[in-house]
Parts: structure tokens; sequence; C-alpha cells
């Protein structure tokens, strides 16, 4: 009963198995791959998720029609919801998931504190009737999970702004408003425990995954083991996971977050009652295929693994590839149809996991993720240097993705040398995340690069038949084969060899005699092109020596002013305007939220004014670049 | 290539003998002619001279169109006479907010129709090539604009007499394309844009599209398959449903009128509703307009292939380069639907006032909204999977390239013009 990614890594295993599936989809997603994957396929309602993928009556009706004998929730949507679970209880279909007195207890963030602190878990100093917090405090929807409807606020007004965000996003998200505030913790890291559990009370930890690398509450790298944890620390912590689980009588699988200070003092955050996004890091270093475990357990079968059985071989290390605009507060949720995709599972140790296909649309009615990459290796560094190329080679065209910050993060010093918090992204990019940097060495590859792709495209478009004669004569150096470009560039040699497939999405070079994979994005006739170069796009313009003295002389033309008018900065829907023509409006005074991917998001204004006319209203739908209001 | 250029400050007489001869030469070696425009019209100092001097240029234009390709770069103020000579040419290009073509400018439309009008908003580039479809395309600057002209010529074969070119090829040509299986929705009422479709098929996503702010719903321009060039015309589903009223007919025949002039294969992608009904298309000459589109298809006889993505109902789906016009190849994928008009309307005539039309609607869904009609009368070659569309017209190209057809001997066709 779930969609894309995860629906097809549960028929995967369910594949190996043996285990017909049925896939539940929305009327937009009849040409997914999730529908294509499973052996039947039925529709459950339009594309909002409240009227198919939340449409407990359609589920059902669905499970009935097929005659299935389990449901396997995945993550989101009813995963964690006791209310399905009851009703499969009742139909006598298998919920391949804790039974719903642990999704209960868990499922509701005040009680299950409450519950972990009866079981000797350190909690943390929260606001559950009993303490009293001081700034920074952290407001969580009560119902809630993957950030949303959580934010951060360090002073009244914020916690009144965030307040009422996070109880609308909870509503709409969760149908439930309630929210929980608690202490926020400093400088922390964000550790979970994998547990596995069975119905026979035996209860295993699986290790821990680090997923501190977050944005807005929301994971973008996590990987496992953590740089942090000694072998004491990870056994104390699984072991209270583990007593948990027991206390809860806990089945299948679930995963226990923790919050690590610098002192290596952990607090329990919450228990996740699922299969949880960043799995697949904890299958490589254990060898456990965690699907086919909780299908075992839902079956009624015993663990067979022991606790000394669970090795920690070698690194892995999750990358999130989502469909956003990473240069807008570490990423806004682009859409699109993917023009062109090709996933790098060609190299070795790279495991992509993922729900869609070349052509497939990235809508705004679900979570805008790509896929989830995993890179292997036996150290974390060759897990790094396996993640680099696996980006590199990740062609995604179409929508706006955000490769050029997970590459910055994988080779960021700070990250390679394990020193993270939560914190990490505003900390090293205060002013937001504006690309890579290039060094003059990478900026002499990157224009040689562009120069001798533009000379080939140049060479060939010499080469039609019946004109082979090539009187222009070129600086470079060419053999049979491979193309070699020697270019001069700053007064230093640069030497760009490759084969110039320039049809092909990645390009494969030689630079220097350092191997690199760049990609062109986009090249046209005027010598504009567009490079991906160590993940971050470029924008590069080659030019004759004549063509650019030339272009000096050109009329200038003049940018439209921005800072008088609002644009939707994402594809979504208006939630609400809070101006109408002729109010005043202050500088960051918001003037309208627009909701994406279930994420709100307020628009504010850029400087004092007057507003002049509104160009949009509460419900519609809206395009990115959209003009929202205008000021005067 | 020979190229042209007429200046402001040149006199009439010296420019025309001298670009006279050019002309006559590139029409004698088989060369293409480039015009670069700026010219304020005729030197009234000159007199009548100067008038024969125009003369002189269109009659040779008139005389190389079909013969050479021509195509002029607009590249300033361009008034008067020196108008007619790009509207004669196969192509004309503008320089955004720096190039502008009108018969008389601004001051003379203000004493005699007392309208006030910029020389932007009268003969600019967006003037031109979103409003009256005078300009097929614009370019930034002149530099970007020269640029793109070269990019472009790569294209063109030198004269009538040459096959279209054909380059280096790295894209492969049995190159499968995935995402063409999901592109078109489920829902026959929902649009799509058949930019993804064309970019996906075509060597390099490269697509040069003449025209793309006029007439947006048909898609005419150039591209490679395989490195061979060809002519692409497509319905835009985005753009009123794709279909075709006076605007889009006219922009797609002149169109394929060129292609096939100059050896160009045509590939026709159709997704056609039918021809745009009311009375300001009916009063504007739609039957007239509509038959040049057929004329064109009609009479080409370059290699013609045909791919049915959707719909392909009435008259437009004979006129969109149909097996009855001499196409040559015509695919339909599993989506297309063949037939007369969509099952609304049918229903709401053959069953005029009886009640469960939504059970009929389904009955004639069934039996007419498919590819199997046209099919099994051999009006369709086959039914592909649409993800191997590439494979197939790459192939079917090399076959057609042989191809020879001529049309009965005549002076010249008469084209509803």
């Amino acid at each position: 009963a779930n969609r894309g990614e995860i629906a097809c890594r549960v028929m995967k295993t369910c594949r190996k198995m043996g285990i017909k599936t049925v896939a539940v989809h929305s009327d937009v997603d009849a040409n997914a791959v999730h529908v294509k994957m499973a052996d039947e396929a039925v529709c459950v309602g339009p594309a909002p998720t409240n009227r198919s993928y939340l449409n407990m009556d359609a589920i059902m009706d669905a499970i009935r029609i097929t005659g299935a004998q389990a449901v396997h929730p995945g993550y989101g949507f009813l995963s964690e919801n006791k209310e399905f679970a009851k009703r499969l209880a009742a139909e006598d279909v298998v919920f391949v998931g804790p039974d719903t007195h642990a999704i209960h207890a868990m499922g509701d963030k005040i009680e299950s504190k409450l519950l972990a602190k009866a079981a000797k878990v350190n909690v943390i100093p929260g606001f559950d009737g009993v303490v009293e917090v001081s700034y920074p405090v952290m407001i969580k929807a009560s119902a809630g999970g993957g950030g949303k409807g959580m934010r951060i606020a360090w002073n009244d007004d914020e916690t009144r702004e965030g307040f009422r965000l996070s109880s609308q996003e909870a509503a709409s998200s969760f149908g439930d408003d309630r929210l929980l505030i608690e202490k926020f913790v400093d400088n922390p890291r964000h550790i979970e425990i994998q547990v596995l559990a069975d119905k026979h009370g035996n209860a295993l930890w699986l290790n821990e995954r680090e997923c501190s690398i977050q944005r807005r509450n929301q994971k973008v790298v996590e990987e496992a083991p953590s740089t942090f944890l000694d072998p004491d620390t990870r056994r104390a912590m699984g072991e209270q996971a583990v007593q948990l689980a027991k206390a809860v009588k806990y089945s299948s699988a679930g995963t226990v977050e923790f919050l690590v200070d610098s002192k290596k003092n952990f607090y329990f955050l919450e228990m996740n009652t699922r299969l949880q996004v960043e799995h697949p890091i904890t299958e490589c270093i254990t060898g456990l295929d965690l699907v086919q475990q909780m299908i075992r357990i839902a079956k009624g079968f015993p663990l067979v693994h022991r606790q000394e059985d669970i090795p920690i071989n070698g690194w892995a290390i999750e990358s999130r590839v989502y469909a956003e605009d990473p240069y807008k507060s570490f990423g806004l949720p682009s859409i699109g149809r993917l023009s062109q995709y090709q996933e790098p599972i060609s190299l070795p140790n790279v495991r992509v996991d993922s729900g869609i296909q070349e052509g497939s649309d990235i809508s705004i009615y679900y979570d805008p993720m790509i896929s989830k990459l995993v890179t292997y290796g036996a150290t974390r560094a060759e897990a790094l240097q396996k993640m680099e190329d696996a980006l590199d080679h990740y062609v995604i065209r179409g929508v706006t993705h955000n490769i050029p910050l997970l590459r910055e993060i994988i080779t960021n010093p700070r990250f390679i040398s394990g020193d993270i918090t939560t914190n990490f992204l505003p900390e090293e990019y205060p002013e937001g995340f504006t690309g890579h940097r290039l060094t003059p060495e990478g900026r002499r590859e990157l224009l040689a690069t562009a120069a001798a792709l533009y000379i080939s495209a140049q060479l060939r478009s010499q080469r039609f038949m019946g004109n082979l004669s090539n009187s222009v004569v070129f600086d470079i150096v060419m053999n049979t084969f491979f193309l070699l470009f020697q270019v001069e560039v700053d007064g230093g040699s640069v030497e760009v060899s490759g084969e110039w497939n320039l049809a092909s999405a990645l390009l494969p070079l030689s630079i220097n005699g350092n191997p690199r994979v760049l990609q062109c994005l986009s090249r046209d006739a005027t010598g504009q092109i567009t490079l991906q170069y160590l993940g971050t796009q470029f924008k590069l313009r080659v030019l004759s020596r004549l063509a650019a003295k030339l272009t000096g002389h050109m009329p200038e033309k003049v940018p439209e002013d921005t800072s008088s008018i609002l644009r939707s900065p994402m594809p979504g829907s208006v939630v609400a305007v809070s101006v109408k023509p002729g109010d005043m409006v202050a500088e960051g005074q918001e003037i309208c939220v627009i909701e994406a991917m279930k994420m709100q998001n307020s628009l504010i204004a850029a400087r004092a004014a007057k507003v002049k006319s509104v160009h949009c209203k509460a419900g519609e739908t809206v395009g990115e670049g959209d003009l929202l209001v205008e000021l005067e | 290539r020979l190229s042209v250029s007429r200046s402001a400050s040149v006199m009439i007489r010296v420019c025309v003998l001298f670009t006279g001869k050019i002309m006559d030469q590139a029409m004698m070696v088989g060369a293409p002619v480039i015009g670069l425009n700026d010219s304020g019209g005729a030197r009234i100092q000159e007199g009548v001279e100067s008038l024969a001097g125009y003369a002189d240029i269109f009659l040779r234009n008139v005389l190389a169109s079909g013969v050479v390709p021509q195509i002029s770069l607009i590249m300033g103020p361009c008034a008067g006479g020196a108008v007619y000579s790009p509207a004669l040419t196969d192509f004309t290009f503008m320089v955004k907010d720096t190039s502008y073509l009108f018969i008389t400018g601004p001051d003379v439309v203000k004493s005699v129709t007392n309208e006030d009008v910029t020389q932007e908003e009268l003969g600019g580039a967006k003037t031109h090539t979103a409003v009256s479809g005078v300009a097929h395309r614009a370019f930034e600057n002149d530099i970007d604009a020269l640029l793109n002209l070269r990019d472009f010529f790569n294209f063109l074969p030198l004269s009538n007499r040459d096959p279209a070119p054909v380059t280096e090829c790295q894209d492969p040509s049995d190159r499968l394309v995935p995402g063409l299986d999901t592109v078109v929705p489920f829902e026959t009422t929902k649009a799509y844009d058949m930019l993804d479709i064309i970019q996906g098929v075509v060597d390099e996503r490269e697509f040069f599209e003449i025209m793309p702010n006029y007439a947006k719903n048909i898609v005419v321009g150039f591209a490679r398959m395989n490195g061979r060039t060809v002519g692409i015309v497509g319905n835009q589903p985005k753009v009123a449903s794709g279909c075709l009223d006076i605007n889009s007919s006219v922009k797609g025949a002149r169109f394929v009128r060129f292609c096939d002039a100059f050896n160009i294969p045509i590939i026709t992608f159709v997704d056609v509703p039918g021809f745009l009904p009311g009375t300001s298309q009916e009063y504007g000459g739609i039957i007239r307009h509509g038959a040049k589109l057929l004329f064109a298809f009609a009479e080409a006889t370059v290699p013609k292939i045909t791919i049915i993505t959707r719909k392909a109902y009435g008259g437009a789906y004979d006129v969109m380069s149909s097996k009855h016009l001499r196409g040559d190849v015509n695919y339909a994928w599993p989506s297309a639907e063949v037939a007369v008009m969509g099952a609304k309307g049918a229903v709401q005539i053959i069953f005029r006032g009886k009640t469960n039309q939504a059970e009929q609607e389904a009955e004639y869904v069934e039996k007419f909204a498919n590819p199997f009609p046209a099919a099994v009368r051999g009006f369709v070659d086959d039914i592909i999977v649409p993800s191997t569309t590439r494979k197939r017209i790459c192939r079917d190209l090399e076959v057609l390239a042989s191809k020879k057809q001529t049309n009965p001997w005549k002076k010249h066709a008469n084209i509803p013009l």
C-alpha cells in the first residue's frame, strides 16, 4: 500500500521470495514503475493523497478484490496508522509491521516518551507537562514524521508563527493537528538504531545509522556505521533500543532515533514503527534483507539471527537524490518530466532504489524524491569515492535536482573528517548553498573542456557527406580514435582527451591525465555550454576571438526589475494570501503561503511597499515563476 | 554560400548591379543566398531607377525560389520596398530590439491613420515572430544571430539538385526511447508537450524550431535522424488541443513545401482533434487556408513518414500526411484514435436525443477510437511500441533515401493562395 521507490523495493524482495504482488496507485500513477512491476494493480483514487494512498476504504476494497493476504505499508502514508492496521486485522489480512498496540504507543510523540522513560531509556528534557523548557524549542506534529510539521523557534514570535504553520501542515499531512514542544539540543547528531523483533519476544539491534546531514529536519545524506560511536556507546544505545522494543512488545523492523551530543550522551527522540527510507545502508553493512525479515516476522517465524551474528562489514553511504533546487534554502521542490534519466548502476558497489524511469513525471502531489543512491566500500573513504563517481555518472534531465549539493557535502573536508551535527548545512553554508567553488586549477580544467567540446562540435559540423575537405586549422593535437586537445588557458596548458561522443549524456574525459566525468547539459550554436563539473552546473560561453571582441559592441539588455514583484519560487498551491491591493507591507512581512509537496512555505516582501496588485488567490495552483503579487 | 548585404547608406543602383550579379551566379552554381538586410527603402532622390532596382532583386528572388535556399537576416530597420525581398525568401530571421520590418514607418502611420505606434510595436522582432508570422525566428543580438544562422545552415542542402546533407551521427540510430511509452496521458482530454516526443526521437535532442512563437498549435522545424536532415511537423496538444486553424495551416504548408523543394524528408507527428470551428475561422477562410496544408502534403514527393500519437480525427486526419496523400510509412501508437470524430460528439449526432449516452460512447470508443479500424484497412502500416519510434524512422529513412516520385508535368500547380 504505497507508491514509488519503496513499493518497488518491497516488490523486489517479494519476487525473490516467490510472493505475488498487487500495487495500489492513484490515477496519475497509472504508468508508474511500481504499477508495471507488480503482478496486479488497482487504482484507488485520484491524485491527491488523501483520496488515494490515504484512502483506507479504497485500499480495503483493493485488498478484497485481489484477495491479498498481506499488506506492506512502506513508509509514510498509512505505514504508522493504527486505524489501518486495525481494519486489516479485522479482515484477517496480515499487516507487515508491528501490531496496533506498538504503533499506537510509539506513534504519539508525547506518549512514546513517557513509555521510553518507563523502559529506562534516556529521554530528552521535554514539554511533557512536567518540565519547563527555555528557548530554543522544537515544535513537532505529535503524529508526525519525516520532518513535516516540524519547526525550530528561538523566540515567542517564531513560536507563534511556527505553531500556526506546523498545525496546518500536521492537519493536512496526518489529519491530526496536535503539536509537541520540547527543548532543542544544540550541536546534536541524529543517530538511530535499527531494531528487528519477532512475535516470540526476541529482539536484535542491527547497528546504527548516522543521519545528521539534514535540511529543514529532513535527512539528505546518511551513513552506516557512524564515525562518532565507539563500540561501548553503540552497545549501550543498541541495548536501550532493544529494551524499548521489548517493552512495547514490538515485532517487525523498527528504528529508534536518538540525539547524541558531543559528550556522547544520547537521548531518545522517537521510534519509527516502520521500514525507514535509509534502511539500505543497514542492509549493506549487515548483509540482511530487512524487507524479507519483516515478511518472515509477519508470517510468525522467529528470528534466525542472534545478536552476535550481526556484523559491521565495511561502510555504506546513502544520498537522497531529490527533484529540488538546492540553491533555494538547500532544496525547494521542483517538478517536471524526466526527459533523460540514467542511473549509475553500471558502477560496482552502487545500489539505486528508485521508483521512476525516463519519461516519468515528478508531480506536485507527492514527495519529490527521485532515488536513493547507496554506495558501499570496505572503508569509509572507499564508499565516499564511489559516491563521487556515482554522482558524476548520474544523468538526470528535465527537473532541477540536488546532486550539486550532495556532491559538495560528500567532498566537504568537515564531512570527510566526520565532525558533523544536524546543523551541518547552515553552519557550512551560512549564506545558503551556492554550488561548487572553483579552484584556479578547476577553472582551467572546466574552461579547457568547454573549449575542447566546442571545437569538437565545430569539427564535426564540417564533416558532412560530400564535404570532407577541412581547410580550417585548429591548434590541437589529434590521434586516430581519441581526440586529444591541448588548450592554453591562463598561460597554462591543459590536455583534455576523451571519446567526445557528443550524443552521450556523459563525458568521460582525461584532463591532464586525471580521469574526470563531466556531463554536458546543453550546448547551442552560439557557444553557450552548460557543463556539470564536480556536481555543480556551470554555464560557459565559447566564442572565437573575433566574436568575443564584437560582443562588446552589442547593446546591453535591461533585466526585469524583480524587487517589486513576487514570483512563486516553486510549483504548488496557494494556501493563503495575507495581503490585498492597497495594503502597506513591511520588509519581511508574509505575503502569501504556498504549499508544495506537503510543505508550507511563506513568501515574504523583499522591501517595505504598498501592494499594487494580487494575481493569485487561495486554493489556486501556481507554477514556478508565476507572478503572485506586485508591489508599488 | 554566397551572401549579400544591403546597407542603408549605399547607392541603390550600384547595390542592385552587384546584388543581381551575385544572385545570378548563385543560381548557376547552386549556392544558397543569405541576405543581411538593413535598408531604409528606396532612395527618393534616385526616382524610378531605385524602384527598378528593387524589382530586379525581387525578380531574382522569385527565380531563385526553390532553386537555392534563400535566407534573410534582418539586422536593422527595413522599410518600404526593402521588406519584400525578405518576404520572398525562404526564411526571415530578425535581431531582437534592433531590427524592424514595415511597409511604412511610425511617422507615416501617424499621418495617414492617426495611430500612435512605436517602431518596435509596429514591426519589431516580437511583432513579426508572434503576431504577423512574417519572421521565422528572432535572436538576442547580431553575433547570436550570425552564429545561429551558421548552425541553421548546416541543416540545408546547397540547392535543389543536392540531397539533404548527412552529417556524422554519434547518437545510435537504434536507440530506444523509454520515455515515449509514458508521454501520452491516459485521459484523451489531457495535454502533453509534442516537443518531448520530437526531442526524444531526433539525434541528440537537437531541434531547430521554425516560428516557435507563432501559431503554436503546430510545431515545425529541422532536426537530424541518423545524421540526415529531416523536416518535422507536429500538432501541439498543449496549445488549443493541437487543432488546425488558419495560421497553423499556413505555417505548416509553407514549411512542408520548403522541405519538398529541397529534398528534405518530412516526419509528421499527428495528434489533431480537427479543424478549429467558429465564425472567425470560417469568415477568415479556413477552408481555403486549410487546403494549403492539404495541398502541400499531397504534392510533396520527398519521403514522408507519419506517426499518429493520439487523435487523428476527421478531415484533419487526411490532411496530416495520411496514407491517402502518398504517405510512405504511416505508424500509429497504441494510444492512436483514427476516427471521423471524438466519441462524445459522434454519439450526440448518431443517437440524437436518445438516453444512455455513456453506454453508446463506450461502444463508440471500443469500435472506432483506436488504431485498429485504420490498420486492418492498410491506412496505417503498423501499430508500434512508442519507444521504438526512433529506430523505425531511421530504418525507414535509410530505405526511402532512394525514393523517386514525380508529379504529372505542369507549368506549375495552382495552390489555393
